[in-house]
């Protein structure tokens, strides 16, 4: 089951090599989007998008807000 | 959208998956970097001045006023130990010699903008309003500093 974090639990994993991963759609994206992030839209996340991250590693995903 | 992604994230076998449900609004609302087009625009958080005299509600009023009038500000933010911002001791508050406590002399629950807020919008409002300073916090609350309004 995904575990919810919050921003200094965010900032903990991803400076212990966490992968972020927005899933709001690219032009969202492109607008802002945290450092380092990758973006794979909720509309594209299959098995062939999601071969771009490394399985070995945790991932966080994030969209605007609660909604 | 974040747990739905976080879920199907599961489903093709990650085996480590998070979810940081308050999303991209809390970390630009806690005046984080962020990176796009417009990740790097002026806002209110990087303009903030994070040098304003701060003070707690235990310390001597004279003390701080003293403290405030040796600067170049006219303001002290009253914070806790978490630096979470409780009242102001505006102009009035600092230049008078009534003798009463930081809490007796403080305005109550100041407003505050995000860090996020971007700097042309927060200086139209405060023309618009005649002010000449807003007070920057994170959405919890915790002080990041003072914006002032540049005088043409």
């Amino acid at each position: 089951m995904p575990a919810s974090v919050d921003r200094e639990q965010l900032r903990e994993l991803a400076s212990a090599g966490a992968q972020l991963v927005e899933v709001l759609p690219r032009d969202e994206y492109d607008d802002m989007h945290l450092p380092g992030a990758l973006n794979i839209p909720l509309k594209e996340l299959n098995r062939q998008s999601a071969m771009q991250l490394d399985r070995s590693r945790p991932v966080v995903v994030y969209c605007w807000d609660y909604q | 959208m974040s747990p739905r992604a976080a879920w199907r994230l599961e489903a093709l076998g990650f085996t480590e998956v998070y979810d940081y449900v308050a999303g991209k609004a809390d970390w630009a609302a806690s005046g984080l970097p962020l990176e796009g087009r417009t990740g790097q625009q002026p806002t209110a958080g990087r303009a903030a001045d994070p040098a304003v005299p701060t003070c707690t509600l235990d310390e001597d009023l004279r003390e701080v006023r003293a403290r405030v009038r040796a600067s170049d500000w006219r303001q002290c933010i009253v914070i806790n130990k978490q630096r979470i911002v409780l009242g102001r001791l505006g102009r009035a508050a600092i230049e008078s010699e009534e003798k009463t406590s930081v809490e007796g002399a403080m305005s109550e629950g100041p407003s505050t903008v995000r860090p996020d807020t971007p700097l042309a919008q927060l200086f139209e409002r405060l023309e618009r309003q005649q002010l000449e300073t807003a007070l920057v916090t994170t959405s919890e609350g915790v002080l990041v500093g003072v914006v002032r309004r540049p005088v043409d």
